[in-house]
């Protein structure tokens, strides 16, 4: 287990470090940061001060040692906009992200779950085809044209629900909404697939012909033994949560990370934008190597065996 | 086709995927999107009005349907432009680009994961170190922080789409490469003294083209959405050339006494990731051999 361990740890932090890599190759390549923050013909001497006060007037590699301590310290520059902690810009961002993404995460889940695994049961019939039905429709609806239907529906036809901004439950329903249906369908999918596959072992036969009431034979023995790919799909569902909430959160105004990294991305406010890459690699490769160690404590096998992958 | 079948354990293509049986679904599926490739072809021909024509004189109509004029069918935006012309040619726009994106993304996975498979040692490595990493992101950000810093180009537009989804098909060719190498009809053919090359362009990838193909169907909706989404955020195709997402991103501004302009294109993302999912599911479920036991 240990060796497990070790050996996804070191994967995330290589991850970590190619993105931090990434990060900084992409933002010099990308033309000198000090004329784009002065704008149109600046004088040289401004220019100079302004390099040397940024560290860009020395060698790249010193720069990027600079930068990589700068970075493990915390310390990814400041906005050149309003000069705050584009760190600080960011956390005070976070918590309205999280807030809506956690919400649709349950809603995805609270529906996915169970029409999962009621199609699995009712294989081919009227309430599989219905699940399958939503399902599809879930992961085709782009979710920004979703969310425009929605506003189009509860806030300027029957004018329920207030179409922008945050602060009373009111504003979470839409977004969360427009954010969960997508993964309410895909998990719903890999569910039914998931309890198809286990439905089908002698286990389940036993646990029926032992007389196990069909309730508790699908949700105690059916459903912890599907629950492996289920559990990735969650894991993927981050990185697909955070990309629709970029799209999401700029289409209700929804002051989160995502709308203040498509700001940021408009006027070219480098530090936050990278403050917001970064911070959301960190997450992303420590939920990942979470949900490996959750896999090798749900199933055993893949802590012994090296990475199960490599054997397809 | 032939090649295909000399050479695959398995039944032909034309014959797995057993056209007699197929849901109507799927044929609607097929049906839209062969229509959708007409109009892509035919933009010219059918469009009533180029897309940037406009007419100030008629802002904001509404649809036939909802009172406007048979001028303008699917009604005027805001500059008087034709929403339907502008519909045609945003539908050609965003195909082209998502289909340039998946083909780049689908050749460049596929060669890396011969690469990493055929090389092993630390190349593989250091490819699927790649892999994960890239897999470990969620894309949209990396595109939309490549676009932060180097600003917007249409090029960099397509090769971003494109380097979208490159790890997915790495990763599958490359365990799919690792298992048929031991398969007994590539080694009889190394043993007969082929070249790699040649097992690989010749007979495996013949043997593995079904699931790439899937892949690839699968990839494509996925695609158009990521198109979709970075346009309609302003941050994908700039005006005046115009993309189903940039048509529905500007839109959003004139929800209130417009719906139509939004509304339409975005019906038309909606049906297009719709088909190409049915389709792709069917293709799937055709194509797949490990399905095949379901």
């Amino acid at each position: 287990m240990s060796y497990f361990i070790l050996r996804k740890g070191l994967r995330a932090i290589i991850t970590m470090w190619l993105v931090v890599t990434f990060a900084f190759v992409v933002l010099r390549l990308s033309g000198d940061p000090v004329e784009l923050l002065l704008g149109d013909a600046p004088d040289p001497a401004t220019l100079d001060y302004y390099r040397a006060r940024y560290g860009f007037d020395r060698p790249i590699w010193e720069q990027y040692l600079s930068y990589f301590v700068n970075v493990l310290h915390g310390d990814l520059g400041i906005s050149i906009k309003d000069e705050r902690d584009a760190v600080e810009a960011v956390s005070q961002a976070l918590p309205r992200t999280l807030q809506l993404g956690l919400a649709s995460l349950a809603l995805s889940l609270a529906i996915g779950i169970p029409l999962g695994m009621v199609a699995a049961v009712y294989r081919n019939r009227a309430a599989d085809r219905f699940a399958m039905s939503f399902a599809v429709f879930g992961f085709s609806m782009p979710n920004f044209f979703l969310a425009i239907l929605l506003i189009l529906l509860f806030s300027l036809q029957l004018r329920w629900l207030p179409s922008s901004g945050a602060g009373t439950w009111a504003h979470m329903v839409m977004p969360t909404i427009a954010l969960g249906t997508a993964g309410a369908g895909s998990i719903a999918r890999f569910t039914r697939s998931s309890m198809l596959e286990v439905l089908s072992k002698p286990y389940m036969r036993t646990a029926s012909a032992k007389g196990v009431p069909a309730l508790r034979r699908f949700s105690w023995h059916a459903l912890p033994n599907a629950a492996i790919p289920i559990v990735t799909i969650i894991g993927f569902r981050l990185g697909d949560l955070v990309a629709g909430a970029i799209v999401i959160e700029s289409v209700f105004a929804w002051p989160g990370v995502g709308r203040l990294l498509v700001s940021s991305v408009s006027s070219r406010d480098l530090a936050i934008v990278q403050a917001i890459l970064l911070m959301v690699a960190f997450t992303m490769v420590a939920a990942n190597f979470l949900v490996d160690l959750l896999y090798g404590w749900i199933d055993p096998r893949m802590r012994t065996g090296g990475s199960g992958q490599d054997k397809a | 086709m032939s090649e295909f079948k000399a050479h695959a354990p398995q039944r032909g293509l034309l014959d797995r995927l057993n056209l007699r049986h197929t849901p109507l679904l799927v044929w609607l599926s097929m049906g839209f999107f062969i229509a959708i490739l007409l109009i892509c072809l035919l933009c010219e021909v059918i469009a009533p009005y180029h897309y940037t024509t406009q007419n100030l004189s008629a802002r904001l109509q509404p649809p036939v349907f909802a009172g406007g004029s048979a001028r303008y069918w699917l009604g005027t935006d805001e500059l008087g432009r034709d929403i339907l012309s502008r519909l045609i040619y945003a539908i050609r726009f965003s195909m082209m680009v998502a289909v340039a994106g998946t083909v780049i993304g689908c050749v460049l996975g596929t060669v890396l994961g011969f690469i990493a498979a055929h090389f092993r040692g630390w190349i593989d490595e250091a490819l699927m170190m790649l892999v994960d990493a890239q897999a470990a992101l969620p894309f949209m950000l990396l595109a939309l922080a490549v676009l932060a810093f180097f600003g917007n180009s249409f090029v960099l537009f397509i090769l971003l789409i494109g380097i979208h989804g490159w790890e997915q098909y790495a990763r599958l060719v490359r365990g799919m490469v690792l298992s048929a190498t031991s398969h007994g009809y590539a080694v009889a053919v190394r043993s007969l003294g082929a070249p790699p090359i040649r097992i690989y362009a010749r007979h495996i990838l013949p043997n593995i083209a079904s699931a790439i193909i899937v892949s690839f169907t699968l990839n494509f909706p996925v695609t158009i959405l990521l198109e979709a989404s970075l346009s309609f955020l302003g941050l994908g195709v700039q005006p005046p050339l115009t993309s189903l997402g940039q048509m529905l991103g500007a839109g959003r501004a004139h929800l209130i006494n417009a719906w139509w302009i939004a509304v339409f294109p975005g019906l038309v993302i909606f049906l297009m990731t719709l088909s190409v999912s049915i389709l792709g599911d069917w293709l799937r479920d055709r194509l797949d051999p490990t399905l095949q036991r379901r």
